[in-house]
């Protein structure tokens, strides 16, 4: 039962932490809410979920393919709706990620109509394996193995690759970064493209495990892996990736022991639980406050 | 009287009355929210949950306890003031997007509370019963809007509302100037809410049926959307920016599936070619001295706003 429990929350967990790294990294360079990312989740469970019942491709080749599209979408989105803020206030770009996370949802509800939709039967191999006590399915082993190695591919760029380096250069201070000849503005756009893509497969497995695709999937969802960020310590991966699992896990508990109406308020409690002992997140970087 | 008001209010067809009280109902509420965010700089995306507190508190005021329509809007902006105060000790604390982000958590939770308490009456919502009061619903409601500007018109002004705006400018400068973060912090929180709750007050009386699902995270973005469109920190400004967004949908009705669509690339593009808001940074009580012909622009300092909130 509690090993049961526990790997659905940590299948659960690291959805959400696809979703959250992709909030961190944004955050963590331009000091951006990106309130789109959600949306950009549900894209990609759209585009993976018509390649599969259109194309009838190979449900791996479907994520792939989605990830790209999306990560394109990212940076469309960043030159479109923030570039020209970058340099006014925040507020003002928070309001325009709104506008485009509303775009993106209407958009989807007018060409999807407002049922969810399943992807189709057998687009994934589907086994139960029995360890102990607990029922696994082999989707459940997928969603953990994918998320985990997209996540040590992200760590992989973002500690060895030059396009790395930068990235982290610029989250550590953008103008000195800049005048040390990092062109930011690739920076930014290939964060967003990251990020985009991390969201787009994050759409593709919710939508498998729940095997329900629909155009206001992305608000909850977007909201919470935002909780998940903030609750490691935004700006932090490591702490995105945290973040996710306890929300996920502390989540799929929380119904197991019988609290499922409270299911939506049990991260939010958490979150705001944690930030009162500890105000800056897990793992984030204390602030200094400077004179 | 009555029956002369009534008739005043007749004149106008009903659909665009309609229009006419939401935006005299969106004035409290985004003028609350123009203290916590214009003024004083704190960011919250959790507004709609005052905004809900309110319309329950009324509601209950008046099914359960019969309380005349007045009584019970004060009811519910003092008990929502109450709370925002209670929840804003703890999480004012915390800056910038923290702040944020907790606001966004308790609305989340007073939403789910409220969808699984009984005398809310769970998913199902509650219908509220016709306000009782001899002044027509319209003109109680546009009342209480103008009663709001003026009072937050005051509010700016006066010692307390210099104090929020240094805090918005600079906490630490303003804390060696002796002003008490915290305190002024948790006041602007308690009257934002007052002002959210009488709010969500008119709101459930005018519609006539609540449910906790209507105040949800895009009702508080709604809100913030109509504050930092108008201008942040301008009250002519969050004035325009309730109409204009309250109205947009309405105007744009005539797209029926292409509306939401149309409201979405409407806030982008606003916000990129009008960053600071529609009014951000216009000097009104110069623009209105120049309008009768006195030019005192250089007495009065141009308050821009903060830029980097």
């Amino acid at each position: 039962m509690f090993l049961q429990q526990l790997i659905n929350g940590i299948a659960l967990g690291s959805t959400y932490a696809l979703i959250a790294l992709g909030y961190t990294m944004v955050y963590g360079i331009i000091t951006l809410i990106n309130f789109a990312h959600g949306e950009i989740f549900m894209v990609g469970a759209f585009v993976g979920l018509l390649l599969v019942s259109f194309f009838k491709l190979n449900i791996f080749v479907a994520m792939v393919l989605s990830m790209c599209f999306c990560m394109v979408l990212g940076v469309v989105i960043e030159l479109i709706a923030y570039r020209r803020l970058r340099r006014s206030s925040r507020l003002s770009a928070l309001i325009s990620a709104i506008g485009v996370s509303i775009f993106l949802s209407s958009l989807a509800l007018m060409v999807f109509g407002a049922d969810a939709k399943g992807f189709p039967e057998g687009a994934f191999p589907l086994h139960q394996l029995h360890i102990g006590n607990a029922d696994i399915s082999t989707l459940q082993l997928t969603i953990i193995g994918v998320a985990a190695l997209l996540m040590l591919g992200l760590e992989f760029i973002v500690q060895k690759t030059k396009i790395g380096k930068a990235m982290r250069a610029t989250s550590e201070d953008y103008a000195a970064a800049a005048l040390m000849g990092i062109n930011v503005n690739r920076v930014i756009s290939f964060t967003f493209a990251l990020g985009s893509a991390l969201a787009a497969a994050g759409g593709v497995l919710v939508g498998l495990l729940y095997n329900a695709v629909s155009f206001n999937m992305g608000l909850m969802a977007g909201l919470k892996a935002f909780a998940a960020a903030v609750l490691g310590g935004i700006g932090s991966i490591p702490g995105a990736m945290l973040g996710g699992v306890l929300l996920g896990v502390t989540e799929i508990f929380g119904v197991a022991i019988g609290y499922s109406s409270y299911r939506d308020a049990i991260a939010f409690a958490i979150l705001v639980l944690v930030l009162l002992f500890k105000p800056t997140g897990l793992l984030g970087q204390k602030i200094q406050k400077k004179v | 009287m009555a029956e002369f008001l009534q008739n005043i209010v007749g004149i106008v067809d009903p659909y665009t009355m309609q229009v006419i009280v939401n935006i005299g109902i969106a004035i409290p509420l985004a003028l609350g929210l123009n203290i916590i965010t214009g003024l004083t700089g704190q960011l919250s995306l959790g507004h709609a949950a005052f905004m809900s507190i309110g319309a329950f508190i009324s509601a209950i005021c008046t099914i359960r306890l019969g309380f005349p329509f007045a009584l019970t809007l004060v009811t519910s902006g003092l008990v929502t003031a109450a709370i925002g105060a209670m929840i804003g000790f703890p999480i004012l604390r915390l800056s910038g997007d923290y702040l944020a982000i907790c606001t966004l958590g308790f609305a989340e939770i007073v939403k789910v509370i409220f969808l699984n308490l009984d005398i809310t009456n769970k998913a199902l919502g509650l219908s509220v019963p016709a306000p009782k009061s001899f002044l027509p619903m319209p003109i109680y409601v546009w009342g209480i809007a103008i009663l709001s500007i003026v009072f937050v018109a005051f509010l700016q002004s006066s010692r307390f509302g210099r104090a929020l705006k240094a805090i918005r400018e600079d906490e630490i400068a303003a804390e060696a100037m002796g002003i008490n973060l915290a305190r002024y912090k948790v006041q602007s929180f308690a009257i934002g809410a007052f002002l959210a709750g009488v709010g969500g007050g008119l709101y459930a009386h005018f519609l006539g049926y609540i449910n906790p699902s209507d105040f949800g995270f895009l009702k508080s973005v709604d809100i913030l959307s109509m504050v930092v469109l108008g201008g942040l920190g301008s009250i002519p400004g969050t004035v325009i920016g309730a109409a204009v967004l309250t109205a947009a949908p309405e105007f744009l009705r005539f797209m029926s599936e292409y509306r939401m669509l149309v409201y979405g690339a409407l806030l982008v593009s606003l916000m990129v070619f009008r960053p600071n808001g529609l009014l951000g940074g216009v000097n009104f009580t110069g623009l209105l001295l120049k309008a009768i012909g006195r030019n005192i622009n250089e007495s009065i300092p141009r308050d821009k706003g903060r830029r980097d909130l």
